[in-house]
């Protein structure tokens, strides 16, 4: 890790604060609309103590995962399945087209209307918005699967299927490994804007429309700040596991370390 | 041991292999040399099944070659590019064993006395991109001996290499060829690496390639860098080899060149 680049970044979130801080003390802004950055950061730390927060908390995390979950395990095989069959992935590929840059929120009210069940409302949005980049790096990945590599196997008597197993998919992992790194991210949005659009009982989604019709502007930011933690927390994480998994990749790219 | 006859390949339009006849004995070491584009890989793949030909024949232990032979390895110029650097030295060796039905325990066995015998004993557990150019190609040929096949390929298995480890690998793949009496098809560009290690030098002419000559190198199967280098023999014939591959786009009837 770059401490340099770390204790940067560190500074920087600090210069944010303090500046919002201060502008808070200022008066400029009134405080019932925009509480000060220390009440906001003091209601975030008073969250992790709160039963009702950590129970929303949980009811979030938990469809992040499987949503997740279900997204690799449905995008990574049809990625894999158009990678290898160049004609299915040219017949697909302009439908690809046209429904990825569909901002993912927009399907939600379409969803309200198909599903009548909350949690299968909320996975059908993370996987059908998350899908899209494990889908294409994987393809991308099988695409960029040295051809010698796979030669060479072919020449020790190796079938298709075991060509494909022992060599594009490890070759093709860390391309699908981004994939799923940005796909947690679109998750976490799109469980949040899926609760705070279609409702429901539980999570993060609903505990910030419960605060903000309660008046509490403080705690909807507090809970705000959490998401936006937990997200940036999990990229750190896989970004670390990518590393450290596949170190081979990053040191013939030559990518940062 | 194998045999192929009239070979003939074209891509689309560009014709590469123009009906090329030759034959390799059981044990024997034979080196294909031409010029640079001539066909020589376009050859050891159309051998290896990995490529199907336009026309021609080819045999193997008497059976024709449609798919990839069981039998075979092959050892690439490009080390870096055949290697997987997703594992070890030693799981490079070990996998292709996987197709000789061998358990884990006998695969690893077999992967490090291959290792052993290319002089990488201690390297088993290092992965490709920490090795020198030298140190992969001794992994890429490990991996072929331990695989034990019945014809070894080599495509300028060191052109990639220097010349000190050039040398080296010569030495070893010649040690190989004697101590396995394994069969090995070696395509060079390099008209003294040809010499060297041949028992048996086929030249190519330009593409559409031909045969140009078939030579016996006669130089024994005991090669020393310096010694044989300054053999007569050797001399004259590395002279011979050049000059065809030189000329070998003339259309010199392949008869005039009479076999030494
Ligand atoms: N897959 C391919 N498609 C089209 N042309 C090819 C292909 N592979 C090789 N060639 C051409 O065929 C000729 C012979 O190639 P190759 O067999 O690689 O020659 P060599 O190994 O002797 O250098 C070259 O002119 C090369 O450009
Ligand atoms: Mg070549």
């Amino acid at each position: 890790m770059d401490y340099a680049r770390v204790l940067r970044g560190v500074a920087g979130a600090a210069g944010f604060l303090a500046a919002a801080e201060v502008v808070g003390l200022s008066g400029l802004v009134d405080d019932r609309f925009l509480p000060r950055m220390s009440t906001v950061l003091g209601a975030a730390a008073g969250l992790v103590a709160d039963p009702d927060f950590l129970a929303d908390a949980g009811a979030t995390l938990t469809v992040w995962f499987l949503g997740l979950l279900l997204t690799v395990v449905l995008a990574v095989p049809a990625g894999l399945l158009l990678g290898t069959l160049p004609r299915a992935e040219a017949a697909v590929r302009p439908l690809i087209e046209f429904l990825r840059p569909i901002p993912s929120v927009a399907v939600i009210p379409l969803a309200i209307l198909l599903f009548s069940d909350n949690l299968h409302l909320k996975l059908a949005v993370i996987v059908y918005a998350s899908s899209w980049p494990v889908l294409i790096n994987t393809i991308y990945g099988l695409k960029d699967v040295d051809p010698l590599a796979k030669e060479t196997l072919r020449s020790f008597g190796f079938g298709p299927v075991p060509v494909l197993a022992r060599v594009a998919l490890p070759s093709a992992a860390p391309f699908i490994a981004t994939g799923i790194r940005v796909a947690s991210g679109i998750a976490v949005i799109l469980a949040i804007s899926a609760e705070l659009m279609a409702g429901g009982s539980e999570g993060v989604g609903i505990y910030i429309t419960e605060a903000a019709s309660g008046g509490r502007i403080d705690l909807m930011l507090a809970a705000t700040l959490w998401a936006g933690l937990f997200g940036l927390v999990a990229d750190a994480v896989m970004v670390a596991a990518e590393r450290r998994l596949f170190r081979w990749h990053h040191v013939r790219t030559g990518g940062a370390r | 041991m194998l045999t192929i006859t009239d070979l003939v390949h074209s891509y689309g339009p560009h014709r590469v292999l123009g009906g090329v006849s030759l034959s390799v004995a059981e044990g024997e070491l034979v080196s294909v040399v031409g010029p640079s584009g001539c066909g020589k890989s376009t050859l050891l793949r159309s051998v290896a099944g990995l490529l199907k030909p336009s026309g021609g024949r080819i045999m193997l232990a008497g059976r024709p070659v449609e798919r990839t032979p069981d039998d075979l390895a092959i050892v690439f110029q490009d080390y870096s590019r055949s290697l997987f650097p997703w594992m070890s030295a030693a799981n490079n060796v070990a996998l292709p064993l996987r197709r000789k039905g061998l358990d884990r325990r006998r695969r690893r066995e077999a992967a490090m006395s291959a290792l052993d015998q290319v002089g990488l004993a201690d390297a088993g557990a290092k992965y490709p991109w920490e090795m020198s150019g030298g140190m992969q190609q001794r992994v890429s040929i490990a991996r072929a001996l331990a695989y034990r096949p019945s014809l070894l390929l080599m495509d300028e298995p060191f052109g990639s290499v220097d010349a000190q480890t050039r040398e080296d690998l010569e030495d070893l793949v010649l040690n190989v060829c004697a101590h396995h009496g394994m069969t090995i098809l070696l395509i060079t560009h390099d008209i003294d690496e040809s010499v060297y290690v041949g028992d048996r030098v086929v030249v190519l002419t330009r593409s559409p390639a031909v045969v140009a000559a078939d030579l016996e190198t006669r130089l024994g199967r005991s090669r020393d860098q310096i010694a044989t280098r300054q053999l007569d023999a050797f001399v004259r014939l590395r002279a011979e080899v050049g000059r065809l591959v030189r000329g070998g786009h003339t259309t010199e009837p392949t008869s005039v060149l009479e076999k030494q």
